[in-house]
């Protein structure tokens, strides 16, 4: 048996639970409009920190994905049950204007989903 | 390895029973992408906290999955419900194995 280095399991950990991309998330399934509120500026000078939040009253899961990085994964958010709203809030990075999809699974298993265009001024992933 | 890494988090001190707190973290960390390359060319390794919880009295609050597309000093806001006293507890696990974590009491 060999031994690995700490991080080496850190990091098949951290590839086990992957944001993926919103076709593996949605599995065949079909993610419908409304329900899902993605706050995002329409224009972000600087890249490297754009602020969003999601608020999907009702959801289990919600995960985030920027269509135009390198890796379209941002974050997933999973709320338990002491959360009390589903809403979250954060800072990510975009590598230039594209488009910011969330998806947010309900309760009942059903997934609705909101997109939004963020024009970057200067691109956040060191080009 | 990451160094210099300290854990900021803002919980109001007291709270009614069943109310709705907004709570805010940040964490310095450089969240190394693993896309950067250096002067010479070389890709620069990923180095990133892969994960964050919060829990109170053991119980869960809110469980985030990063990406490197996460900004430096990984900020996160949200809300939680406050049944009684107790502590909330924050935890970020990075790449390299490291846990961080700290923790605020609350009374109600």
């Amino acid at each position: 048996m060999t031994l690995l280095p700490a991080h080496a399991f850190a990091q098949a950990a951290a590839d086990a639970e992957m944001v993926g991309t919103p076709d593996e998330f949605l599995a065949g399934a079909s993610a419908s409009e409304g329900g899902l509120d993605l706050t995002a500026p329409e224009i972000a000078e600087n890249g490297n920190t754009v602020p969003i939040s999601v608020d999907a009253p009702g959801a289990v899961e919600v995960r985030v994905y920027a269509l135009g990085n390198p890796t379209p994964g941002v974050a997933t958010f999973r709320f338990g049950p002491l959360s009390g709203a589903q809403f979250a809030s954060t800072r990510i990075r975009l590598a230039g204007t594209q488009d910011v999809q969330a998806i947010a699974k309900m309760a009942d298993g059903s997934y609705v989903t909101a997109m939004k265009t963020v024009k970057v001024t200067i691109g956040g992933c060191g080009g | 390895m990451a160094s210099g890494v300290k854990p900021r988090v803002k919980v109001p001190k007291s709270a009614s029973a069943g109310d709705v707190i907004t709570i805010k973290t940040l964490i310095s960390h450089p969240m190394e992408s693993g896309q950067r390359k250096d002067s010479s060319g070389n890709t620069i390794q990923r180095s990133i906290i892969w994960r964050f919880t919060c829990d109170f009295n053991d119980q869960n609050v809110i469980d985030v999955v990063l990406a490197p597309a996460i900004s430096t000093n990984p900020y996160f806001e949200f809300e939680a419900q406050v049944p009684e006293s107790g502590e909330f507890k924050f935890t970020w696990y990075d790449d390299d194995g490291d846990v961080y974590d700290t923790s605020k009491k609350i009374s109600v």
